[in-house]
């Protein structure tokens, strides 16, 4: 319906900055076809992994620490805070100024802009760990591995895949602003090239790829495991 | 009905003790200094028998038994067990506490050190738990979720079980029905066993021996020896 919409009003506005459906598509083929959009996404989907994992584990690990210990969570609190209220632009900026144009910062600066969110979800999940389980856990005798696995983690999966998702859809954006600044490839740094030329029918075929794969991974991953780990709700 | 101190000679069921316990004084800290639980407390129990702790809510009882079960090691006193070895022990919690992500019989089998499938099983037929072994506990009642916490600390093959208040807010049919299905499996199973009610019926019924205690901090008020013929078993 959305893009029928979008084609008829392209249609009867016929500006070049304002494509039709079709044109994109046909762009999307052509860019395919040439071997620009796989290679570029490709990049761009390696610094997405790579920043999510960094940016889940050590947020998941500090999260949980920071709640289950009083001391270290009144330690830390205001740094957290400080993360997470910070610009994301600003943080790119000085991460690229201080450390360089390169990988790492690149990766480093998406992977911080969202570890404080995940800090704060998984602090939360910990605070929320239910002390007569753990009792129960520890009457039986469980192993710490064994009431890792099956009493303490499923007791977090909610906060970790609410943090998975808002992660995900945070460092979908930033990714694009660091290629942005300081890449020379990947779909944030093909946005700017046809920003630059105006080509709004390159920049709308790079972004609708995107959104494609974003969304897929939205439903052929995360959903189907949330599914999986909360089953035993319904 | 003999009733006697709580120093008096034990029963046939005490011919072997796997406990002695003596507690001089447990309290919990408060904002104003601490709140007094529990007096001087001497219990033997035998390796075969059942002993209720009877008394009114909220007199220690369920703190006797965490001290009994190890969660609670800050008491003033001493925990002698036969043989100095810690016994396996079963714990049935006021509330079920399994875990909801866990089928059944998944709770029961986590619980046991190394797994036995077909122990849970008989456990789960035994207490007419059978049909529900693959359920999620979200989809049981709370007098199935109940039995269910009785059929896990019996899949341990505990040497000692500590029941707190298993059958409390069951309607009194489905209470009758959960005792005679416990004592279906103690008959086979038999192990000491330290119940905490405040219905003295049910602890009638079940125990040997009935320690009725005083109102904080707790002490025994009488110890009563069931004779065999009132007891439901």
């Amino acid at each position: 319906m959305f893009l029928l919409a979008w084609q008829i009003a392209a249609g009867l506005a016929h500006s070049r900055l304002f494509p039709t459906v079709t044109a994109v598509l046909s762009a999307m083929a052509q860019q395919t076809m040439s071997g620009a959009l796989p290679w570029n996404l490709a990049i761009t989907m390696g610094r997405v992994a790579a920043a999510f994992t960094l940016s889940m584990v050590l947020g998941s690990g500090l999260g949980i620490v920071m709640g289950r210990s009083r001391w270290l969570d009144l330690w830390l609190d205001n740094t957290v805070t400080v993360l997470l209220n910070l610009p994301a632009l600003v943080l790119i900026v000085l991460i690229y100024v201080w450390f360089g144009l390169n990988e790492i910062a690149a990766i480093a600066a998406v992977a911080l802009n969202k570890l404080p969110n995940t800090v704060v979800t998984m602090r939360e999940g910990a605070r929320s760990l239910d002390p007569a389980l753990a009792e129960m856990a520890r009457s039986f005798h469980m192993s710490r591995r064994r009431a890792l696995r099956h009493v303490i983690l499923p007791q977090l999966a909610p906060y970790l895949f609410a943090a998975a998702r808002s992660g995900l859809a945070l460092i979908w954006k930033i990714v694009l602003v660091v290629e942005l600044l300081g890449r020379s490839n990947g779909v944030g740094f093909q946005i700017q090239i046809y920003f630059q030329l105006f080509d709004v029918t390159l920049i709308l075929a790079y972004t609708l790829a995107f959104i494609l794969v974003a969304q897929s991974i939205e439903w052929i991953v995360v959903q189907p495991l949330e599914r999986w780990a909360t089953r035993w709700r319904r | 009905m003999d009733c006697r101190a709580a120093s008096g000679t034990l029963g046939d069921a005490m011919a072997e003790v796997i406990l002695r316990l003596h507690i001089e004084r447990k309290a919990f800290p408060t904002n104003s200094g601490e709140l007094p639980v529990l007096g001087t407390i001497d219990l033997a129990l035998g390796a075969r028998e059942i002993v209720a702790l009877v008394g009114p809510s909220g007199c220690g009882k369920t703190t006797m038994l965490r001290i009994i079960g190890g969660l609670d090691t800050e008491f003033a006193g001493a925990l002698d067990w036969r043989g100095a070895t810690i016994p396996r022990i079963g714990t049935v919690f006021q509330e079920p506490r399994l875990l909801p992500w866990r089928t059944v019989r998944e709770n029961l089998l986590l619980a046991q050190r190394t797994a036995n499938p077909q122990l849970a099983d008989e456990l789960l037929h035994s207490l007419d738990l059978a049909p529900f072994r693959d359920t999620f506990p979200r989809a049981l009642s709370l007098g199935m979720a109940r039995r269910v916490a009785i059929a896990r600390a019996f899949a341990i093959e505990p040497e000692l079980v500590l029941l707190d208040e298993p059958f409390v807010s069951l309607d009194p049919e489905m209470a009758a029905r959960s005792r005679n299905l416990l004592l279906n499996v103690w008959r086979t199973r038999a192990t000491a066993a330290l119940l905490v009610t405040h219905d003295r019926a049910e602890a009638l019924a079940l125990a040997d021996r009935i320690l009725l205690l005083g109102d904080r901090p707790a002490h025994v008020l009488q110890e009563i020896v069931v004779p065999p013929m009132q007891r439901s078993r």
